[in-house]
């Protein structure tokens, strides 16, 4: 990894303020100040995604936001989408490099053709106080019992992709949270670390809250704000309740066929527009 | 891990004594500085070294309980994690369990008002989408005012939340006596499991007998696919045939011949003079042996039986639908628009139970004349107006009921109508408008306001200058 790895706590507090406390024990459901965690992954310079998401956050009352990377590449707005996060970084908000935002300073190591594509369009486009905050960021965050990352927590650089429970085992084993959030697979799924250590992955239903029990270690991948590959065109993000440890994975429409229109007349690949139509 | 002693402090409670020991678990009273009132700790017994079953049941408990309301389920107060001590603690529900109570005979009047009660619980426990899969007499409790409190939810399964239980366990799990056919079959996702543990449970207090006995192995459960339990009117003559019929069909092998919803067998069980009879009814023995040889030949191959897509779909594809049907001249033009919208709303609602009513207004103070001038008990002229109007609707008797209401409050009685029989969604129409209605409002605009469930108005078209 090399660089940039926030895991304790006093640095993670010095960065984002001080963090409240709470116990869960003797917990009755009522009472207690909750704080509510807005968690936004894969934006990827899709300014409409990104901006119904955070209106929905704002309707819905988060208290803190954790922007899980990936802030550019595939979509034709990134200016738009580093200024806004620059921003919300300003703000207070937790915010994580993924592997695109690593991308800018060059090296497109593992990407597909449209990935690369779209990533020498990106390149040029943003300013280099926006390159720099981009390659400056963290891989991971701790939060409490909470770590976030982009993609694996296993080896965060190699950008490894959760998408069973054999890679959740191997993210859950390296570190010792209780809760881990992530990005990077666009595929909104939960999975659950029993009592003895055996890992499987849960149903979870768009916008019901999913208590992830204290016996239980827990890993959710949190879907993609600006490119939804679960064929569900809406921008997915998620929002955690720390007291009452209740995870809710939400969906919000918004205008994909005006971002799909952007994407062809920047002359980026069609079948960039094409897959925020379908979702997939 | 601590283990529960008396005296014992955990997170500000403090622990008396052991009110019960199960097998999985201890029951505590307990007390704490901020709570009133009496309240239990359930502790699971975990045995040394990783005990899954306890463990994930416990899980499951503590996951769903908490998101449970209503008389019918205890009021959780606190959990508690696995890393000191694992714990729920809850309201005391004052009286005895079901069980204690079906030590001693039980009148069939007592058998009917407890089975109706049961049903209630069950329903309201199926619209929170939660389904229990381990109903038995043990795990059922009673309020001091009546309503049966269900406990016990280590094999339940939530239709939103991660169903811990569903990869973990490869055998069958629920309790042998009242375990449903599909439930054996390792389907978890069936709300008509628990109207089958219903109906054993009905049927072991009209008769004091379990319908398929204390099996001890899965082999034994597997007997009741194409096994049928004795009639309960071969055990005890004096059951009525209706209620042999809402057993028996609750107890039918494959779930899509049983009642569809908890709410449609407490109609039954209301409306006994109602309840359609079928060749059930009549059984007052068990299937011979070539009966059962052939269903064995037909069953021994099912793995599975069809099941809903989810809870919520399983409760909204059998609604109740009140119909409140005006049979006076002035309601003459909006009979068929109204019979019209109830056939509408049957093709996209097939198995709806479709129960009418029509409203005898009586005054509200004086003696009420209920027999009319001719002599003809006005009770009865309505009825058959009433079934008339609902033969319109071609649907087989089954699905039909039709119940005469008496108030001084027409749109109360419908409404209190409404909150008995569990109804779904109210039809009913509009008069034009007058003078009088316009001073002392409709009963349609008293039921929409009131109702406890959606309400359609059904309307003639307006002729211009007319509406």
């Amino acid at each position: 990894m090399g660089r940039g790895v926030y895991l304790t706590q006093d640095i993670a507090a010095q960065v984002m303020g001080a963090i409240p406390r709470y116990s869960h024990r003797g917990f009755t459901g009522m009472g207690g100040r909750s704080m509510r965690l807005a968690l936004i992954a894969d934006i990827h310079g899709n300014q409409e995604g990104f901006a119904a998401v955070l209106a929905d956050v704002a309707a819905r009352g988060c208290d803190r936001i954790a922007l899980l990377g990936d802030y550019v590449g595939y979509g034709p707005d990134p200016e738009w989408c580093c200024d806004k996060v620059m921003a919300l970084a300003a703000a207070g908000a937790i915010c994580l490099q993924g592997n695109h935002d690593q991308a800018v300073m060059g090296g497109v190591r593992d990407f597909s053709t449209n990935a690369r594509v779209a990533m020498e369009w990106t390149r040029p486009r943003l300013r280099a106080d926006q390159s720099a905050f981009l390659a400056g960021l963290p891989l991971m965050a701790q939060l409490g019992e909470v770590v976030l990352v982009h993609a694996s927590a296993e080896a965060p650089a190699e950008w490894i992709y959760v998408t069973n429970d054999s890679r959740a085992t191997g993210a859950l084993r390296s570190c010792k949270a209780r809760v881990v959030f992530c990005g990077h697979v666009h595929v909104p799924a939960l999975y659950a670390a029993d009592l003895s250590g055996v890992v499987r992955e849960q149903r979870a239903k768009m916008g019901v809250p999913v208590p992830l029990i204290r016996s239980r270690r827990w890993l959710a991948v949190i879907g993609s704000a600006g490119q939804p590959r679960d064929r569900d065109p809406a921008a997915g993000y998620a929002i955690y309740d720390d007291v009452t440890a209740e995870l809710t994975f939400r969906r919000v429409p918004y205008d994909c066929g005006k971002t799909a229109l952007k994407v062809r007349a920047a002359g980026l690949p069609e079948a960039l527009a094409l897959r925020l139509l379908s979702g997939d | 891990m601590r283990r529960p002693a008396e005296g014992m402090e955990i997170d500000g409670f403090t622990l008396g004594a052991r009110l019960h020991q199960g097998g999985f678990a201890s029951i505590w009273g307990v007390t704490h500085a901020l709570h009133g009132g009496d309240m239990v700790m359930k502790v699971p017994t975990i045995l040394d070294g990783y005990d899954g079953p306890t463990i994930v049941g416990f899980e499951v408990e503590q996951m769903i309980m908490p998101r449970l309301t209503g008389p019918h389920v205890p009021r959780v107060v606190a959990v508690g994690g696995f890393d000191d001590m694992p714990y729920i603690v809850m309201e005391a529900v004052g009286g005895g369990s079901l069980l204690e109570r079906m030590r001693g005979p039980m009148s069939l009047s007592e058998v009917v008002e407890t089975a109706a009660r049961l049903a209630a619980a069950v329903h309201a426990l199926h619209v929170s989408h939660v389904a229990h899969l381990d109903l038995k007499p043990a795990n059922v409790l009673q309020r001091a005012t009546g309503e049966m409190v269900l406990i016990d939810f280590g094999l339940a399964r939530h239709d939103d939340l991660p169903d811990l239980l569903d990869e973990e366990f490869t055998i069958p799990m629920g309790t042998f006596p009242y375990i449903a056919p599909e439930q054996y079959l390792r389907q978890r996702d069936d709300l008509r499991s628990d109207l089958f543990a219903l109906a054993a449970m009905i049927y072991e207090m009209a008769t004091g007998k379990m319908p398929f006995g204390q099996p001890e192995t899965l082999k034994g459960v597997r007997r009741r696919l194409w096994r049928d339990p004795v009639p309960p009117r071969a055990l005890r003559p004096e059951v009525p045939e209706w209620l042999q019929e809402v057993i028996l069909r609750g107890l039918e092998v494959d779930p899509a011949r049983r009642y569809q919803t908890a709410a449609q067998m407490m109609f039954d069980l209301s409306h006994p003079a109602q309840v359609v009879l079928t060749d059930r009814a009549m059984k007052l023995q068990a299937d011979g042996a070539m009966a059962v040889f052939a269903r064995w030949r037909k069953m021994r191959k099912v793995t599975s039986f069809a099941t809903p897509v989810s809870h919520g779909a399983q409760m909204e594809r059998a609604p109740i639908l009140l119909v409140a049907v005006d049979l006076s001249p002035e309601g003459d033009a909006l009979a068929p628009r109204l019979l019209l919208w109830v056939k509408r709303l049957l093709t996209l609602q097939p198995d709806s139970r479709v129960a009418c009513v029509n409203i005898i207004k009586t005054a509200v103070l004086g003696i009420d004349v209920t027999t009319d001038d001719a002599g003809e008990n006005l009770h009865v002229a309505r009825l058959v107006g009433l079934r008339a109007w609902g033969r319109g609707l071609e649907l087989p008797e089954a699905q039909l009921t039709f119940t005469i209401l008496e108030g001084s409050d027409p749109g109360a009685a419908i409404i209190d109508h409404a909150v008995q029989v569990r109804a779904d969604h109210i039809l009913m129409g509009a008069r034009g408008h007058s003078t009088t209605r316009r001073y002392l409002g409709s009963v349609s605009s008293q039921v929409v306001a009131q109702a406890p469930c959606s309400v359609t108005v059904i309307r003639n078209p307006g002729v211009e200058g007319n509406s």
